[in-house]
């Protein structure tokens, strides 16, 4: 279980990116967290295993305060927490496999990681982890010979490696096409429920949002200004997280690119014929 | 508006000095100075007409060279340069590896930073010369000094471009690797590396062809290899050895420039 209680963040430029965020994310919940951008969504998740340094307030992971660890020990808290990126930051010139084993780094002592020299165990559950993702014929290919959507899986098998209590996800489809986007989305929701694993998703597509998320919370200048589940997610609440004229905009953009797909498809179908 | 309307030229404006008064005056100022100080510059024509006999017989040395008669004195300094080039490569990029990680900002604590920023700029400040110079006086004629002089010169080159390299690294990637819980050791290993060594090696081999070059000139100083052979051969005015010596020289960085070219992309 994850609790934010009172989290802040001030940049040194003065911008508060976070302003007094407290969260409760139960075991097992998919959360998403939406909202315009330059809402503090990235730096809300980064907080959490500081990756940015929070200003105040309190992280707690079990019963564990991430936010006054010193550096040795927050370095074996960050294995309990995985963390799944916009651009997959996969590293581009090793191995699919490296990839998926660097997930152990925080385990294993440097001279094995160096020789490449992982355990049996460690080995085992990595092509267990490509099994799952369905990239078990890549293990030996170069990261940057895969697909967009190949590189997010090898980036969730990653995150798995870690044995993670905690799923931090950021923009996961951002550089995907619509329908990689669902398949990404849906391999994340079903792993999550596999293992009662809770995720909070930074996600800026509402419909998949709506699609996907078990309770989706709305920020608005880093501050929480919606929390409940998708069905609650109305207009009015769209308004207050996006603004009038830019959820207005959004939604417009949202129906044309429906609209676009759709013809898309009847057009591609009368092809097929 | 109609189109009638909208001018039919345009200029590119002016970008640097805006004031047409100041551009003209600035344009006369240049070229009267430019004619100022070619007048300074004092030529003695006879002895330009003595040099021009002999340049002809150092040319006549090149189209006639001699790889004979000095042939075991040739063999040996480019023996000795090819040597010194390969060790103090090998040495200096070694040295050059740890100072460059640590002259990354976004590696290193602030002190380190400049510490080996500043060892850097030390290295990159002196020339080749003038490091062979004091290196032969303190370890005497020959191979040794040389060797010292391209080892330190090298380290100047690849820790600064290897620093700016790691500098400009993809961060996602490494933020990736810190979020595991991934040590320092494990976070250059696993993001850095990966992404600067390609062009280590590219650098690396480039440094090799230069350093050969470099072998050529402190050898003039005393630092041996080949340069000391050509150094003898022009004072005993023996100028198709002398000629011998350069084409060699010319040819093996011909060879090495290639060769590092073709390995750099094959390695891309």
């Amino acid at each position: 279980m994850l609790r934010l209680d009172g989290l802040s963040k001030t940049y040194t430029t003065g911008d508060a990116a976070l302003s007094d965020v407290s969260l409760t994310v139960p075991k097992g919940q998919i959360m998403g967290l939406i909202g315009p951008s330059g809402a503090g969504k990235s730096t809300l998740i980064r907080c959490i295993n500081r990756l940015v340094e929070p200003t105040a307030g309190k992280v707690l992971l079990g019963d564990v305060d991430l936010v006054t660890l010193g550096k040795g020990e927050l370095r074996r808290q960050r294995r309990r927490v995985g963390m799944i990126f916009q651009e997959y930051a996969l590293v581009e010139r090793l191995t699919v496999m490296e990839n998926v084993l660097s997930g152990r780094l925080g385990y294993v002592p440097f001279w094995r990681s160096f020789l490449r020299r992982y355990s049996g165990a460690d080995i085992q559950r990595a092509y267990q982890l490509l099994d799952r993702v369905g990239l078990m014929d890549k293990a030996d290919n170069r990261a940057d010979a895969l697909s967009g959507g190949q590189r997010q899986r090898v980036g969730i098998a990653r995150a798995l490696a870690q044995d993670p209590e905690l799923l931090l996800v950021d923009e996961p489809t951002a550089s995907l096409d619509p329908k990689t986007s669902r398949q990404i989305m849906r391999l994340l929701t079903e792993i999550c429920s596999e293992r009662n694993l809770p995720a909070i998703v930074n996600i800026h597509d509402v419909p998949l949002a709506q699609q996907f998320m078990q309770r989706i919370v709305g920020l608005r200048s880093g501050r929480v200004v919606f929390d409940g589940p998708p069905s609650e997610l109305t207009e009015t609440a769209l308004t207050t997280i996006y603004g009038e004229e830019d959820w207005n905009a959004m939604r417009q953009g949202d129906e044309e690119q429906a609209e676009a797909e759709a013809d898309a498809k009847t057009r591609l179908e009368a092809l097929a014929r | 508006m109609t189109a009638t309307a909208y001018p039919t030229r345009w200029k590119r404006p002016p970008q640097i000095v805006k004031d047409r008064r100041w551009r003209i005056v600035l344009q006369i100022g240049i070229v009267v100075y430019l004619i100022l100080a070619i007048g300074t510059v004092e030529v003695n024509w006879t002895r330009v007409y003595d040099g021009l006999e002999r340049g002809q017989r150092f040319v006549m040395g090149f189209l006639q060279p001699d790889f004979t008669s000095r042939w075991t004195d040739i063999r040996q300094g480019l023996i000795e340069s090819l040597t010194m080039t390969l060790t103090s490569t090998v040495v200096g990029v070694a040295i050059s590896v740890p100072i460059g990680i640590g002259a990354a900002r976004n590696l290193a604590p602030p002190w380190i930073y400049y510490i080996c920023r500043s060892i850097i700029a030390v290295s990159r400040a002196l020339q080749e010369v003038i490091i062979a110079i004091f290196l032969v006086a303190m370890f005497g004629f020959g191979p040794f000094a040389g060797f010292l002089t391209l080892s330190f010169a090298t380290i100047g080159f690849i820790a600064k471009l290897l620093a700016d390299d790691i500098e400009e690294i993809n961060e996602g990637q490494a933020e990736a690797i810190r979020a595991t819980g991934a040590s320092w050791l494990q976070l250059v290993n696993y993001a850095v590396q990966p992404q600067v060594i390609p062009r280590l090696i590219g650098l690396s081999l480039y440094r090799l062809d230069i350093n050969f070059r470099e072998s050529a000139v402190i050898g003039i100083v005393g630092a041996g290899g080949i340069g000391a052979t050509l150094n003898t051969a022009i004072d005993r005015y023996e100028y198709d050895s002398a000629g011998a010596v350069l084409l060699i020289v010319i040819g093996i960085v011909m060879v090495a420039e290639y060769g590092s070219s073709y390995l750099r992309k094959f390695l891309q």
